[in-house]
This record gives C-alpha cells, structure tokens and sequence, in this order.
C-alpha cells in the first residue's frame, strides 16, 4: 500500500519535473523554424574507409570558437588551409598515406582565446598525425584526433553571464535528462531488492560500446541500433537476474556481499570492453551533427534529439510506475516486499522486471551520452556512476520521481559550476559535494519519506 | 565478562598461535553454534599455512634453479608479492577490515584516506620538516578526515556513510587534481618521489650496493629496494600486533557488538556514535600510513588513489577474509599476485594473434572481477574468514 499523501508527493513531483523539461524543448521547438537560417547548412562530413582517413583537428570541449585557421602540410608537400566550425572543429579527409602536418595560425585567434602552454611550459602550435592504409582494413590515422589546448581565458568577458548561465542551463538539463534515464533504473533496483548495483555504470557503457559495433563494425542503420541495443541491454539485465541474483537472494546473502559482487562484474566488464572495443575513445557516429541555435542557446541536433527521446521514455515510465498494474506491483514492492508477497504478488518476477526496464534504461542512456559527448571509451560509465548515485540519494533513496529530480538537479549543477566561477575541474566535484550537504540537511532526500534513518 | 588471558608463547608470535587465540574468543559463544568449530578449523588451518608455504617454496625453488617462462613466472609473481605496494595496500586493508570487518562500517572511500595521508606526508617532507613530523602530518589529515565525515553520517543508517565517503574520496582525487593548486599538489601530474623520497633513504642503514636472494635482486637502499621493502613489511607486522592487540580488549568486542546489533550495546550503556567514530579514525588512519608507504617508491599520483584502488582493496579484503587478523595480509598478496600469475599464463598460453600482450593484461583484470564475484558468491567469508562472523547487513 502506498499511502495517499505520498501519491500526492510524486504525482506533484512528476508533473513539476515533467514541466520544467518540456518548457525549455517546447521552447526549441517553437523557435527553430524562425531560427532556421542558423542551422549550419553543410556540415563537414567524412567517413574514414579503406581508401580514406579523417583528419580531425578540434579544440577543447567548451571553446567552440569558429573561424580558427589551420595550415595542413600533406606528406607530398601540398598546403590546405581548413577552418573549424562553430563547434571547434575542423575535419578533412585525407587519402595520401604519411605524416600530416598541422600548425595552427595565431592570427585568427579572437581576442581572448588564447594557446594554453602545457605542463613543461611549451606553447604548442605544431601537431602531427599519421595516415596508414592497409588493404582491406580501414585507413588508420594516428591519433585520431589533434587536440589544441586552446583556451578561451576571457570567455566570460566575451560573452555576457546570461547568456553562458543559459548555455550552461540547457547542456545541464540535456545532462541530466540523460543521467535520469539510468539513475531511475538504479533508483528502482535499490527500491525492490535494496542492492546498490555498481555495475549499473558499465551497463551504461555497454549501451554506448553495442551501438558502437553495430553502427560501425556491422554498418547498421543508427536507428535500428539504438533499437537493438535496447534490446540487447534489457536482455543482459534478464540473464543477470536469472543468473546471479535471483540465485543470490533466494540464498539470503547480505546485501553488502551482492554489492561486492557487483563491484566485480563492473570489473570484468570494464576490462572487457577494453579487450574488445581498445582503450580508445570511440564514436558511434563519426558525422558532424547540425546545430541549431535558439537565442544564446546551441545545441546539436543530435542533442535535441536524445533530449526528446529522453523525455518521451522517462514520460512512458513515469506512467507505467503510477497507472498500470506492474508499476503499482513495483511500487508495492519497493514498499514493502513481504506484505506485497503477501498479498499476491510475484515478487520475483517484479523484480526481474526491474532489471530488464533499468538495464535497457542504461543502456539507452549510454547511447544518447555517446551521441552527445562525441564518443564512448571503456570507463565513460565509471565517470558517471557517482553522479547516479548522487541523483539517486538525492532524490531520496529508492525513490524513481526523486532519481528523476536528483538527476536533473545534477545535471544542472554540473553544468554551471564552470559558468558560477569555480574551476572546470571541479565541476563533477561540486555535485558531490551538495549531496553531501544536502544529506546533513535532509538525510531522506528530496522526495524521500521522512523516517529514521538512522 | 571473563577475560581470557592469551596463553604464554615463546617470542615469537607465530600466525598459527594467533588463529588459536582467536578461536579462543569464538569458544565465548553459546554451545550450539560450535559444533564444527575449533579443532576442525584448526587443522584447516593448518593445512591451509602449509598449503601456502609449500606452494611458495616451490615457486622459490623453480625461480632460482631454472631459467624460462615457467621460472619467470614464478619470479615474478614472488617479487609482486614482496613490493612495497603491496604491503601498502595490505595496511589499508587492515584498515578497512576495523571499519568493515569488524565494526560494520561501510567505507567505500579508503582510497581517499591513502590520498590525503600521501598528501599530507609528501608536502610536509618536501617542505623540509622532518619525517616523523610529516608521518604524523599525514594521519593528522586522515583523522580530521574522519572525523568530518563521521560526524554528519555515522548517526544514520550504513548506506550513508557509504555514499559519502566514496563521494569524498571522488573530490579529493579532484582538488588534488587542480591545476590552479599545481604549486602545492603538482595538479594531475601529482609529486614526483623525488620531491620527498630523499629523507626517507637517508635514514637507512643497509649501505650501497645490491643484494640478491633467490629471485629478488634489488639496490640495498635505492628507490624501490630492499630499505623500502623491509620497513614497509615491518609496519604490516606492527600494525597487525597492534589490531590484534586492539580487537581482543573489551574495546574490541564492543566493535563486534555495535557490527552485530546497535540497539544491544546501546541497551549496555555504551555511546555507539562515539564507538564507530573511533573506529573509523584508526581504520582511516591506518588507510593514511598505507597511504604513505604506497607514495615511497613511485609518486604521488592523484589517480592512482581513486576508485579502482578502493574497489581492489574491498576485494582483498573479501579475498583473504573480513573480520580476521591475516585475512587483509592474504587478501592483498593474493590479489595482487594471483593477477600477475592470470596475466603470464594468458601470454604464455594465448597466442598473439588471439590476444596480444596488453590484451593479455586486460584480460587478466576480467579474470580478477570474475573471481570476485564467484568468491562472493561461494565463500563469501573468504579464505580465512569465518561465515558466522558475517551474517550481518551493514
């Protein structure tokens, strides 16, 4: 049974969460059609094949400064000059195999963005990148991508703060849109079986890392893959319920050793997609997105895309949890597992349920994160896994509507701690540290029922 | 409560004699939960330390007497046994087993607590102050640590201080990594050894030169050499007297009853709140020497310290046993050699067109984590642990 006041609480508490995200892509939406002629017209494309490579150069994520002028030198000697676009970059593809030369031209720096010396003090205006071709395998350039470590220092005298705050406001809630996408599934396994899952961040990773080897190893459609990934994930939550803890909690073993155990599968899984994927960041899709600018604010299609999709899922489980059968079975167990046994439900399957829902969850997190941040690697879940568990304890352990809120809240803070004055490094570090504030203040959590706690 | 008095041994301690003294406490609980006790575990005891030390002269002997990859393998896997990592890491493991083992607090930041006490040691010595000034520096961060974070947590329920200490441990690692604190930390480049290591070398009497035994062959002194090893090894054995010396007094036992039911020795008159923060102190204190111990051979390395290491030591920890006095020492040993010897089979075994040799390393990692969870799962008391001592949830 849940009692009424807490159905009040979380009903109050979707429709805010559901408002405060949809306004801002409504908002989109509305716009993008009288902001049509800002969307960039042709964006760079190239696919690197056994013919070609794709020489990208690009500038540090936050510094997307157009107009940057970069002199290539072919290994025959020729000279291109490329230019990045409004998103830092520069791609162009090269055929020709051996070292390619690339200098880039101070001149064009605007004012206040500047080359960042490195640790040993070197300006660094010179890179270089190698072209192998193999037949029959795919051109390989190395290292795939030159990075400049320029810096923007004045970014925030160029720019004026509202416009950075609602930059930063739209990247946190894209962010946490897609952080909530697998914290409500982590949220919903602590709330039926009480387990904190630490390989939920490698489901997250695998995600990104099946629609990596489909799209690119087996050239599947994006859309197909996303799909099947789904798939795949939500299959791999049903083997390991099965498998390993269905058997483990029928065996009454502590809830302390199953988080150990699954500290190793994050282990096993971590090493084994360095095994197979590489130690290397990949992309799912090597194409420059589109963007599309609304007011201050830009973004790439791909963005908007995952935020919809996002919005829309997150909708779909929001419901499921309050109006249909199983998500008021789930709800139920997540109260009480031996009174909702009691009273006829099939805890076990409810159970399975949530595992199948969180991993497929993740693993469509994993594959919106890997569109977004350009690109996936073996540890992008490990990144993330303590901004979900902030997320999740934020909004009040076990508790799927707080998982939503916490996420978003994260996602947000992420985002401007960088914008508010304090340095980029730390910006993960700062949502840390308001959950550990928020714990002293309210240990239950946002959405959290007040009890003890202790 | 009746005290038991330890029986009168000669000089030296012998682990055997700590396990039967050990035993001795078990024999306290009521009748009808000792049946396979004492002598049988005993004598797997027993057969378990031979076990041990058969397979380790044999890998000694094949080490020195043969030459190839077999008698590489085994040299390798003896002399990752004897690092000074390892001890370190065997240290805060024994840290961990007083937060965990025996008091049922759940750290998942020990690796945090190391951080900041080869922090805190590393810039004191490298600001001239003198060791044991920087060695009390670094435990004096730790404990304040502790206590910051046990203040606010340890009134509430374990997942608690969970999040928060691995949540802690995470900012730490990335204060450290500040670039703009690059004059004090050295950013993510972290302290070069060389910055701290030099007092600690002076202080060794064991001369110049090289020393081999068996399959070790080290700089008597040097940066990674015998100095190093003998004292980091030295602390393993004084911090393990001291824990055992810690765990059987009244204060100990009242550890194992705040891990097996609060509200009883609440009940008793003791102030439970004040008993985790003690604990949490020493065990994040001992993190912090291990902490320091770590640093001496390579360098400050704010990523070396961040949540791998803490989960490798969670599984040393399981590995040789919670709640035990050489289930930490075991755990990390066998942890940390068990990989190298995966990791040498799978290259010898494997050939490179299959898996090259970096693949080789990754994939012995894959093995580790499997191991873990099938330990977990099979013997989730570990190998020396015993399963009473763990049927509680934290």
């Amino acid at each position: 049974m849940v009692d009424a006041s807490r159905l009040g609480l979380i009903r109050a508490g979707v429709t805010a969460c559901l408002a405060l995200v949809l306004a801002p892509l409504l908002l989109l939406v509305g716009h993008s059609a009288a902001y049509a002629s800002t969307v960039v017209d042709e964006p760079a494309t190239c696919t690197p094949s056994p013919e070609n490579g794709c020489l990208r150069v690009q500038l540090p994520r936050g510094v997307e400064v157009a107009g940057i002028q970069f002199l290539v030198e072919t290994p025959s000697g020729d000279t291109v000059l490329q230019e990045t676009d409004e998103q830092g970059f520069s791609i162009l593809e090269v055929t020709e195999p051996g070292e390619y030369t690339v200098t880039i031209d101070e001149s064009t720096l605007p004012p206040g963005v500047a080359i960042l010396p490195d640790a040993q003090g070197n300006v660094i205006v010179t890179r270089t990148a190698v072209l192998e071709l193999t037949e029959g395998r795919q051109a390989s350039l190395r290292p795939a991508a030159l990075n400049f470590s320029v810096r923007a220092e004045d970014y925030r005298s160029v720019t004026p703060l509202s416009e950075q705050l609602a930059q930063a406001l739209a990247s946190g809630i894209r962010l946490g849109l897609l952080l909530a996408l697998a914290s409500v599934g982590l949220s919903l396994i602590y709330g039926t079986t009480g387990l904190s899952s630490f390989s939920h961040a490698e489901q997250v990773t695998l995600g990104g890392m099946t629609a990596y080897v489909m799209v690119q190893w087996f050239g599947v459609p994006f859309l197909l893959a996303a799909v099947l990934t789904v798939i795949v994930c939500g299959a791999t939550g049903y083997l390991q319920d099965r498998v390993i803890w269905q058997p483990l909690r029928h065996r009454g073993v502590g809830l302390i050793q199953m988080m150990i155990v699954t500290i190793g599968l994050s282990l096993a899984l971590q090493y084994t997609f360095q095994v197979v994927v590489g130690a290397d960041t990949v992309r799912v899709l090597t194409t420059q997105a589109a963007t599309v600018s609304v007011g201050p604010v830009t973004l790439t299609t791909q963005s908007l895309f995952a935020m919809g999709i996002a919005v829309l899922v997150l909708s779909v489980v929001g419901f499921a949890l309050l109006r249909t059968r199983l998500g008021r079975a789930t709800r139920a167990v997540s109260d009480n597992p031996a009174l909702a046994a009691a009273s006829g439900i099939d805890v076990d399957r409810v159970i399975r349920m949530v595992w199948i829902l969180s991993t497929a969850l993740a693993g469509l997190s994993g594959v919106m994160l890997a569109l977004v941040l350009n690109g996936v690697k073996w540890n992008s879940g490990l990144q993330i896994l303590l901004l979900l568990f902030a997320a999740v304890t934020l909004g009040g352990l076990g508790t799927a509507f707080g998982a939503l809120i916490g996420a978003l809240i994260i996602g947000v803070m992420v985002e401007l701690t960088p914008v508010l004055g304090a340095p980029g490094d730390l910006k993960y570090a700062t949502a840390l540290l308001v959950l550990i504030l928020l714990l002293m203040v309210r240990p239950q959590g946002i959405l959290g029922k007040a009890q003890r706690v202790g | 409560m009746n005290e038991q008095k330890p029986p009168v041994h000669g000089d030296e301690v012998s682990p055997d004699d700590l396990v039967e003294d050990y035993e001795i406490e078990v024999d306290e609980l009521p009748e009808e939960l000792l049946e396979e006790s004492t002598k049988s575990k005993t004598v797997k005891t027993l057969i378990l330390t031979g076990v041990g030390v058969f397979v380790l002269a044999a890998m000694w002997f094949v080490a020195t007497n043969f030459t190839g990859t077999i008698p590489n393998l085994c040299a390798q896997v003896l002399r990752e046994a004897l690092k000074p990592q390892t001890a370190a890491v065997a240290i805060a493991v024994i840290g961990l087993n007083i937060h965990f083992g025996f008091t049922g607090l759940l750290n998942i930041g020990q690796a945090g607590f190391m951080l900041l006490g080869a922090y805190g040691f590393a810039i004191a010595l490298s600001n001239g102050l003198p060791i044991w000034l920087a060695v009390l520096i670094g435990l004096a961060c730790a404990a304040v640590f502790s206590l910051l974070l046990g203040i606010p947590t340890l009134k509430l329920r374990g997942d608690y201080l969970a999040i928060v200490t691995i949540s802690a441990a995470e900012i730490l690692r990335y204060v450290g990594r500040l670039s703009q604190l690059g004059d004090v930390t050295g950013g993510s480049h972290g302290l070069a050894g060389s910055a701290y290591r030099g007092s600690f070398t002076d202080l060794s009497f064991f001369g110049d030169g090289r020393t081999a035994v068996g399959p070790f062959n080290y700089h008597n002194t040097g940066v990674d050499g015998w100095w190093v090893r003998a004292v980091a090894w030295a602390t393993v054995a004084v911090v393990l007297l001291i824990v055992w010396l810690l765990v059987r007094s009244p204060w100990g036992r009242l550890l194992r009853g705040v891990r097996e039911d609060e509200d009883a020795i609440r009940s008793l008159g003791k102030n439970v709140y004040m008993i985790k923060m003690q604990a949490l102190l020493i065990g994040g204190s001992l993190g912090a020497l291990g902490g320091m111990i770590y640093v001496l051979p390579t360098s400050v390395q704010p990523d070396a310290m961040g949540r791998s290491l803490t989960f490798f030591i969670w599984t040393a920890l399981l590995l040789g046993g919670a709640a035990t006095i050489f289930g930490p020492v075991l755990g990390a040993i066998l942890f940390f050699s068990v990989r190298i010897l995966i990791r040498g089979v799978t290259d010898a075994v494997v050939p490179d067109s299959i898996m090259t040799t970096q693949q080789a390393a990754q994939f012995s990692w894959v093995v580790v984590g499997v191991m873990l969870m099938l330990l977990v799962i099979f013997r989730p008391q570990g190998i020396l642990g015993n399963k009473r001592e763990l049927q509680f949830n934290a």
